[in-house]
């Protein structure tokens, strides 16, 4: 075996990912003078060519379907080099009875240069839930001290949305939103009915020039990544920042694989596998920031074991890859008959809803704690592989009726998505798996999973909801479930709506938490771990902005306690 | 579409005055993004050739799945149908790709021979256009196997085929065209809803 080579230099930080927990350590850090490091296990990326902005279906020899037709089982061949559910030579496995899905991004950018832009902060409740109710944790943080931060990322990524005083979805400093589309102004005005909160949406997307990138140009694409950078990416947003400091290096292809330590106990770089040589390498550091996406640092830190950490790296609580949660989700859709008399127009807007419902329920007793937020979108978009699938499977036959009932249905579909909050619990965490590596030689990871009646409740109320807004508008509600099976009230499987959180959570006390309220190991004084992992509870918000609003803290506290010399 | 009277000037004169200089992003202006996509969009968007030659099927299947998918999506007064929309070299490509679909497909092919010719005593292809449309009304719909389980296979492989098919031509100039979609294209402030009549 080749001799394992050492970087000949010692960087101040080493971060592991480069997704939006890393993208800001490292804008944050280098711009604060520190050289900086960064392991990305995936690719460069390369907008000007890798993004697939405005290209028609047709100029695909597969049309979006993927070769062999494999694209149209996951998210079709338009998105930005995202990642997959399946990497070829590293797999992860479930425990007996959990069906959880595991989405891994290995590019530059992580799952930012794909992700939906949706950007909620979370409510102050949201901090301190358990007071309320008793289950879960509380943070060791409050709104008011992420407030600052939230502040921040959205005036320097651009955040579009109104103040609307919700007290379940705190106001921003935003961009104005777009206007609506005409599904949306349908959809507002039955939940206005219903008495359900319908309001502009809040999305990482410019509606106005900001920080030197263009406004949005209204293609509606935001999945496929944006060549303008007119909506937000790590890759794009904060990776370019940091590399115009000049004390950044970005180190591509590099698997971490573990975490270094001295004889105090102190981190003092990673060992990493270069996939282009095949060679394992090191990199040394005097602080370590982990933010190689949820599940994948939780892996890194167990797998960093050691005679004085025998249960792997910040783990004297046993809490690393316990409280794993994501968000509950359920989706249906209907039929609108009134949107048949729409006339053809440009349709496209943002990528992404320009209207969302926040939750609404906050103020009465509910079947379920907590609660959920509903995404939709639907109308005149750009046609693509599956889109009338189902109704093919509905009315069948063929011929010109075949084309003439898909020119009067186009259109004319909503869809909606719930977005809940999941309470832990003591079935779902993920593990070492004692018996498989991959082809790097890394353990992987085992998953358990489990969703509890509060799920459960939570998706069915999801469904009737979903059911009511669309027969309140004079149409026709076509998602069918059922109360059992595996997907009760359409429920997704674990780790479907990619919003994995919690597996190295902070807290106040070190016997029950990995990291302090700074994203810092309570053992480990120099070890970070910035990205979902260090979420205490799962709102139902997504977690990007929160993730970022807590790594830019982090960095803050970081660059203040190098100067003070305590790292 | 609004921008294609940019001209290649303009577009190293926006690139030049530098909407995003100082910029330290990579990016280029939407202008010049646009230009680019229409470039390429001329290159690649030629309607199929005439005279292809099928990856996977047969040169007699080839001609039955034609035959089929003009068949799904045909031809009418507004607008072409599945074969001008290069529907059959789409799914000829994709089951070249994939056993599973060179089962149903190619399997398929072969079952809906094997029923002809036990009901007319030839081939899908040599039978007369009312014989074709008979068959199809057979296998269109669940309801029949329901009724004649030796339908069934005809009627799975029929659906898989429709499917595709709807695939091959809503992807397809022609057909995105059919349905009257609008976008895909830079535009300066997102209008919002037109007025929609009562």
């Amino acid at each position: 075996m080749a001799l394992v080579q050492r970087s000949p230099k010692q960087f101040d930080v080493c971060i592991i990912g480069s997704g939006a927990g890393g993208g800001m350590a490292a804008k944050i850090l280098t711009e604060g003078g520190l050289n900086s490091v960064l392991l990305e296990a995936g690719p460069d990326l390369h907008p000007e060519k890798d993004f697939k902005m405005l290209m028609w279906p047709y100029e695909l020899p597969h049309r979006g379907a993927g070769v062999g037709g494999k694209a149209s089982e996951s998210f079709g061949e338009f998105l930005a080099p995202n990642g997959a559910w399946s990497i070829d030579g590293e797999p992860y496995t479930s425990a007996p009875g959990s069906n959880f899905h595991w989405f891994r991004s290995r590019i530059v950018g992580g799952r930012t240069n794909h992700w939906g832009r949706i950007a909620l902060r979370f409510a102050p409740i949201d901090f301190k839930s358990n007071t309320r109710d008793s289950l879960g944790d509380d943070w060791p943080i409050t709104y008011d001290d992420l407030a600052p931060y939230y502040d921040k990322v959205e005036s320097y990524i651009g955040v579009f949305g109104t103040k609307e005083n919700v007290p379940s979805a705190p106001d921003g400093l935003f961009l104005p939103p777009p206007k609506p589309r005409c599904t949306e102004l349908m959809v507002k005005k039955a939940c206005d009915k219903l008495n359900i909160t319908c309001i502009p949406s809040r999305l990482a997307i410019l509606t106005r020039a900001l920080n030197g990138r263009l406004p949005c140009h209204y293609c509606g694409q935001c999945g496929r990544g944006c060549t303008t950078a007119s909506n937000f990416s790590s890759s794009q947003v904060l990776l370019p920042p940091a590399m115009e400091t000049g004390k950044f290096t970005l180190i591509t292809g590099a698997m971490a694989r573990e975490i270094l330590i001295d004889k105090d106990g102190k981190a003092t770089g990673v060992s990493y596998i270069d996939k282009a040589t095949r060679s394992e390498k090191r990199v040394h550091a005097r602080v370590i920031v982990v933010a190689a996406s949820t599940c994948e640092s939780s892996r890194l830190l167990l797998n960093s074991k050691s005679t004085m950490y025998p249960n792997g790296l910040a783990n004297s609580s046993g809490a690393v890859g316990k409280y794993l949660m994501d968000s509950v989700g359920s989706s249906g859709y209907g039929y609108i008959p009134q949107l048949e008399k729409t006339p053809p127009h440009n349709h496209d807007g943002t990528g992404g809803m320009h209207m969302y419902m926040p939750w609404w329920k906050f103020d009465r007793k509910n079947d379920f704690p907590r609660g959920y937020h509903i995404e939709f979108g639907g109308g005149r978009g750009m046609p693509g592989i599956g889109m009338f699938a189902d109704l093919n499977d509905e009315e069948e036959g063929y011929g010109l009726q075949l084309k003439q009932r898909a020119r009067k249905a186009y259109g004319c579909y909503i869809g909606f998505a719930g977005r809940g909050e999941m309470i832990s619990n003591p079935d779902s965490y993920c593990e070492i798996d004692p018996d498989a590596v991959d082809r790097w030689g890394i353990p992987v990871l085992r998953f358990h999973f489990k969703w509890s009646d509060y799920e459960l409740l939570q998706a069915k109320d999801m469904q009737e909801t979903f059911r009511s807004i669309v027969e309140s508008m004079g149409g026709e509600y076509k998602t069918r479930t059922s109360i059992d099976g595996d997907y009760p009230f359409g429920i997704e499987a674990g780790g479907r709506i990619i919003h994995e959180v919690g597996t190295a959570r902070m807290g106040a006390d070190p016997r029950a938490s990995v990291l302090n309220g700074f994203c810092q190991s309570h053992d480990v004084k120099n070890l970070f771990v910035t990205d979902g992992a260090s979420f205490v509870t799962s709102p139902d918000k997504n977690p990007t902005l929160t993730i970022m609003a807590l790594s830019w803290r982090a960095s803050e506290y970081i660059l203040d306690e190098a100067r003070k010399g305590n790292l | 579409m609004p921008n294609e009277s940019i001209s290649r000037r303009d577009i190293l004169r926006t690139l030049a005055v530098g909407a995003v200089s100082g910029s330290v992003l990579q990016i280029i202006p939407a202008e010049a993004a646009v230009y680019i996509h229409q470039m390429v969009h001329k290159e690649k968007s030629s309607s199929p050739a005439g005279n292809y030659t099928p990856k996977y099927f047969s040169a007699p299947q080839y001609a039955a799945l034609r035959v089929l998918c003009g068949m799904i999506i045909p031809k009418d007064d507004k607008s072409g149908g599945a074969l001008e929309a290069g529907a059959p070299e789409f799914i000829d490509l994709l089951t070249s790709e994939n056993l599973d679909y060179q089962l149903k497909l190619g399997g398929g092919l072969f079952w809906l021979d094997g029923f002809c010719t036990d009901r007319y005593g030839k081939l899908f292809l040599d039978c007369a256009l009312e014989q074709k449309k008979e068959v199809l009304d057979l296998i269109a719909f669940r309801k029949n196997a329901e009724k004649d389980a030796s339908l069934s296979q005809g009627v799975a492989f029929f659906a898989f085929l429709r499917d595709l098919t709807c695939d091959g031509y809503y992807t397809s100039k022609i057909g995105i065209a059919d349905l009257g979609y609008i976008g895909n294209t830079f535009v300066g402030e997102f209008p919002g809803c037109p007025p929609i009549p009562g």
